[in-house]
């Protein structure tokens, strides 16, 4: 009787949660993935075609925008990764509790404003006509405004910056269950900083560090805004090719196969990255 | 308890919906500055009908409207070349009654030439709205000399250029180098070698760009603090700029400054037409339509509303177009199908290049 009741409830919690799945995604996947097998013939008919992803391979220019998001991804990944570590671990392990929960609020704060308002404070504070270029002037360590906007560097920038706190909020709840005894044994082991570093704390918290770069390398690669805004003249991003294909040349059918191509390949880097780093993905996931 | 909240919940949101859906409210997707707030108000007090807004550009109302075949707003404004290719092929837009509108109040020439460039099958699709041209938005201290899109691959101004990377700038490019893409539109192995060509110019002088503007008010602002003294923009940012600084001003180019009309057309799936056609007849109202133009600067259709103009506006035209300049304005004829495609692939090599 029990049982079958459970199954019941089961039954009707899991319902809504199959049809938003199916009704939301799976069948504009399904569809999206049709229309990347179409191209239009010379008669302006849709007929089935390979076109869309032999494009991908024959223009160079795709390949190249693509190589370029997944790097930058990567390196993005890294570098919030570095930032965030020694934050993540200063506030669970030596701060008091009062001062890192306290630390871990103001980490949150920036994102209670949207991602688009942050990217504008980004550009006043560092368009040649900007906070920092008004200050190095005034102080008079430069002569003449540096362009700091709509380059490479100031997208990297905005996008480690959105991505931080997905980083953080893994790597503390992982380092927060590292019993310190642990720590305190390797030390009266004789164990030198950086082997307790690196063969205690890091080890523990590597699921924490894959579920955090998994996030980060997600969001930054599907990111629209920040590489739009913040980048410059060069920094086309591969959503942007995607939107570019919907929006300005009205070609669909090739949009939807550059976002499977992007489903793929991100995939591929996901996981080949838990391949090298001997990490499987349900625990990260679970951690 | 909790049954008793989600029933309240329930009865909200059919409340919300339904409210949404009494007919009160008129949606038009439109360009910023379209549709002023004071207008708006106006609008809603004489006629009871609440107004929504969403701003948008040409390419995203057509992808907006063929995703949902028309449907998600009663109004829209896309430019009148934009019109008659993509009703052909996406069947987005309604036949416009010409008897609801008051066409007295439109200026004649512009009204005809927005029907025929709309016509699909025996039916047309726009009502004029606004009008006016791409050209050079100058900082005339630091540039005197730009007097031609060719200002925009000069070395001379390396670092101080920006501009839009969509197709008024390729067809500009275009003119400047001495074609014609505009007959070439249904030749479509021409227009390519004119694109591969824009191309190749454009890639070689990506070194000199500051950054592609994606909006008016990125490079409004660009132009003021000037760190950019030579752009590509339209007529009214360049008068705009002119009333906060004497020195910036909108320079009608050598090759031909490109004319636009931007429209009404009404959606396919439209839930209200009559307020649609309210508003249209409303904004075109010689003193609505004049406060329109002293607003934002863009000339209007509206045929009557020039003694309500404000004497600048008048001034601005004459002190950017001579005579020659508005013989030479180049006005977009429709857009044929298939154009779009070619130009995608060469702005995509064009940003992509290093």
């Amino acid at each position: 009787m029990s049982s079958r009741h459970f199954r019941l409830g089961f039954i009707i919690f899991l319902t809504p949660v199959l049809l938003w799945l199916l009704t939301l995604i799976v069948i504009p996947h399904i569809d999206l993935l049709i229309a990347s097998f179409q191209a239009e013939n010379d008669q302006g008919k849709l007929v089935f075609s390979q076109e869309n992803y032999r494009n991908f391979f024959t223009d160079s220019v795709y390949w190249y925008t693509f190589v370029r998001t997944a790097f930058y991804s990567i390196l993005v990944t890294v570098i919030t990764f570095l930032l965030t570590f020694p934050l993540a671990f200063y506030i669970t392990k030596i701060a008091s509790k009062r001062l890192g929960g306290f630390l871990s609020m103001l980490l949150l704060l920036p994102f209670w404003v949207g991602e688009l308002v942050s990217i504008y404070g980004w550009m006043i504070l560092l368009r040649e006509s900007g906070v920092i270029n008004y200050i190095l002037l005034g102080v008079g360590l430069l002569h003449k405004p540096v362009p700091l906007l709509y380059n490479d560097f100031s997208m990297v920038l905005g996008l480690v910056y959105m991505s931080m706190l997905f980083m953080v909020v893994p790597l503390i709840s992982a380092l927060e269950s590292l019993d310190d005894s642990l720590i305190e044994a390797a030390s009266d082991l004789g164990a030198s900083k950086f082997t307790i570093f690196t063969r205690i704390v890091i080890p523990y918290a590597a699921p924490g560090i894959t579920s955090g770069a998994i996030v980060v390398f997600m969001l930054v690669l599907g990111d629209y805004l920040s590489p739009n805004l913040l980048g410059g003249k060069n920094s086309l991003w591969f959503t942007e090719q995607i939107y570019n294909e919907f929006i300005a040349s009205f070609n669909w059918n090739q949009g939807a196969a550059f976002g499977f191509l992007l489903l793929l390949l991100s995939s591929a880097i996901v996981w080949l990255g838990l391949r090298m780093s001997r990490q499987r993905l349900d625990k990260a996931v679970g951690a | 308890m909790n049954k008793r909240l989600c029933l309240g919940l329930t009865l909200l949101t059919f409340a919300a919906t339904s409210t949404l859906m009494a007919g009160g409210t008129l949606r038009i997707i439109t360009w910023k500055g379209y549709a002023p707030a004071e207008l708006v108000k106006k609008f809603e007090e004489e006629t009871g009908t609440k107004v929504k807004l969403t701003y948008s550009n040409n390419e995203e109302m057509i992808a907006k409207l063929r995703a949902t075949r028309g449907g998600g707003f009663d109004l829209a404004q896309p430019s009148q070349d934009r019109i008659a290719g993509v009703q052909a092929k996406f069947h987005i837009y309604k036949p416009i009654d010409y008897s609801k509108i008051k066409t007295g109040q439109i200026v004649p020439s512009m009204l005809d030439a927005v029907k025929k460039n709309t016509k699909v099958g025996d039916a047309s699709y726009a009502v004029p709205f606004c009008y006016g041209t791409s050209g050079l938005i100058v900082n005339k201290k630091a540039a005197p000399d730009a007097k031609d899109y060719s200002a925009l691959w000069d070395p001379k101004y390396k670092g101080r250029i920006s501009y839009r990377l969509k197709r008024p700038t390729l067809i500009a490019t275009a003119f400047a180098m001495g074609y014609d893409p505009f007959t070439a539109y249904h030749d479509k192995a021409k227009y390519k070698e004119i694109m591969m060509a824009v191309e190749k110019k454009l890639i070689e002088a990506k070194p000199l760009v500051k950054n592609y503007w994606a909006n008016g008010d990125q490079l409004l602002g660009m132009m003021r603090s000037g760190e950019v003294t030579v752009a590509m923009g339209w007529d009214n940012g360049g008068w705009k700029l002119h009333d906060e600084n004497p020195d910036i001003d909108f320079v009608a180019p050598k090759s031909g400054a490109l004319g636009w009309i931007d429209t009404f057309a009404i959606p396919a799936r439209s839930k209200n037409v009559e307020a649609a056609y309210q508003w249209i007849n409303f904004m075109l109202r010689p003193e609505n339509a004049a406060y329109f133009t002293n607003k934002e600067k863009y000339g209007t259709a509206s045929a009557k509303a020039s003694e309500y103009l404000k004497p600048e506006i008048r001034a601005n035209f004459e002190r950017s177009f001579t005579k020659a300049d508005i013989d030479n304005i180049k006005w977009y004829p429709p857009v044929p199908a298939g154009i779009e495609e070619i130009e995608g692939r060469v702005l995509d090599h064009i940003r992509a290049a290093r």
